[in-house]
């Protein structure tokens, strides 16, 4: 017999201080890692790298509202897929869920705005338009699963696309100036169908939605029934079934409630902050926010603090970019050591190494 | 007719070739139980590996020096290093971490995509040329050489003959991995590794191994996609995102060719020719009609997918621990 050196034992139950301490220390870890690569691609102090990076997020007011309403956006798509993903149900379709709901706000903009004089009415119609464009987006796959068992991850996947060849097609529909490829600012003199600055402040409005939505979603999935219907779900089909949950309904449930706030920030998007429709509105965010959702459990309190850490290295590393002259996509390197890094450490959470003692072989 | 099949085909195959490679890459990977939804990051960082080796051998050496072994190879390993190492990252974060593979799978695109982007655009600096984008073009002469004689048989050989070794490497590539999931044992150990890890284990098969080397493989096929693309499609220039959302059309090619790369030759020209399609559409005055069509790809396989799991066939069906970490002691 092969005498291993040590073996792989699972964990039960690490109080939850020291998980989270070993992903600080995977954390710490990574930052090291990426002021490495740093230096050695850029040949820059790290230090004053990170401090420039804290500049690019913090450094004055007008940057602060944009990383404040970038990580909103981003906790709120990841909010939005957190409930599927409880039920181990694989949505990456985000990207077009959200997508599609501001496809949706922006058609009512566009189209009744010449009908519907009065704001209210007109934002009230562009709620329920991208909510249920969302909400369908969500159902497909979930109807699919449910009944067929068809793969959602791939479906989803699909459903992407779809939705950014639509907001393609519409855009060139809609453009303005003819033959400009782009729709430009909507409403631009009515301001119709603009969701209300709070104070003065256009971002505040998007911000305090989601800061909602956070509590809201905190709530539903710990206290309620459905929460815990979806949690049973995620664990195992067969218990859920055999205490009487219908699964096939949870699933469906959960995916149009996904797609449903995936709309709404479609809508926040469009309404709140660009007030115009692009192909690349959304740009990744829907996959980001799958990673933002697990690497904090599931946790919508948790994910206010992973999805900063995304936006404050996104942000952060633009401003490297632009001050030293490097090109924007290193903080796609950045964040990808990171996420490497607090991916892989799971490992350390869930299992402990146990090495052979001598003298104790069989 | 003729002449729009003439000049329509071969943008077709080369548009396919790519999406070849990622979904034989892609393919082996998925059968060995890995969805690594890495591809297209990998896809660009086999392209930029390439890249990066033609670059430097092209500024050391003046272009009449240059050697075609050389030209061809080192640009060939580089590429194939590069997406060895994604696939190394990819295996040991969800086969020896056991971590979730589509966090780690979205994480290597993130990180690949970054990975191109930013080393492309570091080349362009390094060369300090006006126009954002890097050109190879003797390096790229090498990989587009064609037969000599291909030009001279007129439609024939527009239509088969008129690409780059690559191209033809990909279709070899495809038949022989076909033949091996099927026909040999290899492949068989391989298919019972992504179906059931558990009775693999039992049955004597090192189902740790078989998830490396096939998930690592798939990637260096993978990589060898974005390779003929920036070396023979785009003839040798790097553009930042030019590859664009290719890698995610090579995984719907996957569910497309329902697990089958020697299907997938075929498919994947078809999807070129859908990819391109709306170049070839006389619109007149409805642009806006192109972008619906540019949708059909994705639409077909939204189809094939939702087919597949009506009819329910078994020899249809993803494997079955496709995405599932294998863990011998969960059992």
């Amino acid at each position: 017999m092969k005498n291993k050196l040590f073996h792989i034992v699972k964990r039960e139950g690490l109080p939850w201080y020291m998980a989270w301490l070993i992903r600080g220390a995977a954390l710490l870890l990574a930052l090291l890692v990426c002021s490495i690569v740093t230096v050695l691609v850029t040949g820059l102090n790290p230090l004053q790298v990170y401090s420039t990076m804290f500049y690019g997020a913090f450094g004055t007011a007008r940057k602060t509202w944009v990383t404040f309403q970038k990580l909103a956006v981003l906790l709120g798509i990841s909010l939005a897929v957190t409930p599927a993903f409880k039920m181990r149900f694989w949505n990456i379709g985000a990207e077009g869920q959200v997508m599609i709901g501001g496809l949706a706000c922006a058609a009512c903009m566009i189209v009744l705005g010449r009908y519907i004089q009065s704001n209210v009415l007109m934002i009230l119609i562009m709620l329920i338009a991208s909510v249920a464009a969302g909400a369908i987006w969500g159902f497909l796959p979930a109807f699919f699963k449910a009944r067929w068992n068809t793969n959602e991850t791939l479906f989803t996947l699909m459903m992407n696309y779809i939705a950014i060849q639509l907001a393609a097609f519409f855009i060139i529909v809609w453009e303005v100036p003819k033959g400009a490829g782009k729709i430009g600012i909507i409403n631009q003199s009515s301001q119709l169908g603009w969701l209300p600055y709070i104070g003065g402040k256009q971002y505040l409005l998007v911000i305090l939605v989601v800061a909602l939505l956070t509590i809201a979603l905190h709530i539903y999935l710990k206290y309620s029934k459905h929460g815990y219907e979806i949690a049973v779900v995620g664990e195992s089909e067969r218990t859920a079934k055999y205490a009487g949950i219908k699964v096939e309904r949870v699933i469906i449930r959960t995916m149009v409630l996904s797609g449903a706030i995936c709309g709404l920030m479609g809508m926040l998007l469009v309404g709140g902050t660009d007030h115009t429709l692009t192909t690349t509105i959304v740009g990744g965010r829907g996959f980001t926010a799958v990673m933002v959702s697990w690497l904090a459990k599931f946790n919508p309190i948790a994910m206010i603090f992973t999805s900063l850490l995304l936006v404050f290295l996104q942000l952060g590393a633009k401003e490297i970019a632009s001050v030293y002259f490097l090109n924007e996509s290193f903080s796609d390197i950045l964040m990808g050591i990171i996420l490497f890094f607090i991916i892989g450490c799971d490992f350390f959470i869930n299992y402990k190494i146990q090495f052979q003692k001598h003298g104790k072989e069989a | 007719m003729l002449d729009f099949l003439i000049s329509f085909i071969p943008r077709a195959v080369m548009q396919g070739i790519p999406l070849l490679y990622g979904s034989t890459g892609e393919i082996i990977t998925e059968k060995s139980g890995n969805l690594n939804l890495g591809i297209p990051g990998v896809m660009y960082v086999g392209a930029i590996s390439g890249v990066i080796g033609a670059f430097f051998y092209e500024t050391s050496v003046p272009a009449s020096a240059m050697n075609a072994w050389m030209a061809i190879l080192i640009p060939l390993f580089s590429s194939l290093l590069g997406s060895l190492l994604m696939g190394l990252l990819y295996c040991f974060l969800t086969v020896t971490l056991r971590a979730n593979q589509n966090v780690t799978g979205l994480a290597l695109t993130t990180f690949g995509v970054g990975f191109g982007n930013f080393f492309g655009g570091s080349l362009i600096k390094l060369t300090g040329s006006e126009v954002p984008s890097i050109a190879l073009s003797a390096t790229s002469r090498y990989f587009k050489a064609s037969l000599p004689f291909a030009n001279q048989l007129g439609w024939f050989g527009e239509i088969f003959l008129s690409y780059g070794f690559l191209a033809y490497l990909a279709i070899v590539l495809a038949i022989l991995m076909s033949y091996m999931l099927k026909r040999t044992r290899t492949g068989l150990h391989l298919r019972s590794v992504g179906e059931s890890p558990a009775t693999a284990d039992a049955a004597g098969i090192n189902v740790v191994r078989y998830k490396y080397l096939f998930t690592c493989l798939g990637s260096m096929v993978a990589g060898l996609g974005g390779l003929y693309y920036v070396m023979d499609y785009a003839n040798g220039v790097w553009s930042n995102n030019a590859f664009g959302d290719r890698g995610w059309l090579a995984i719907a090619l996957v569910i497309f060719t329902i697990w089958r790369p020697n299907v997938s030759i075929l498919a994947s020209i078809l999807f070129g020719g859908l990819y391109i399609l709306y170049l070839y559409i006389p619109t007149g005055t409805q642009l806006a009609v192109k972008e619906l069509y540019k949708m059909l790809p994705y639409v077909v396989t939204l189809l094939v997918l939702i087919m597949v799991s009506l009819r329910k066939r078994r020899e249809d069906q993803p494997p079955a621990s496709l995405g599932l970490p294998y863990f011998r002691e969960d059992r």
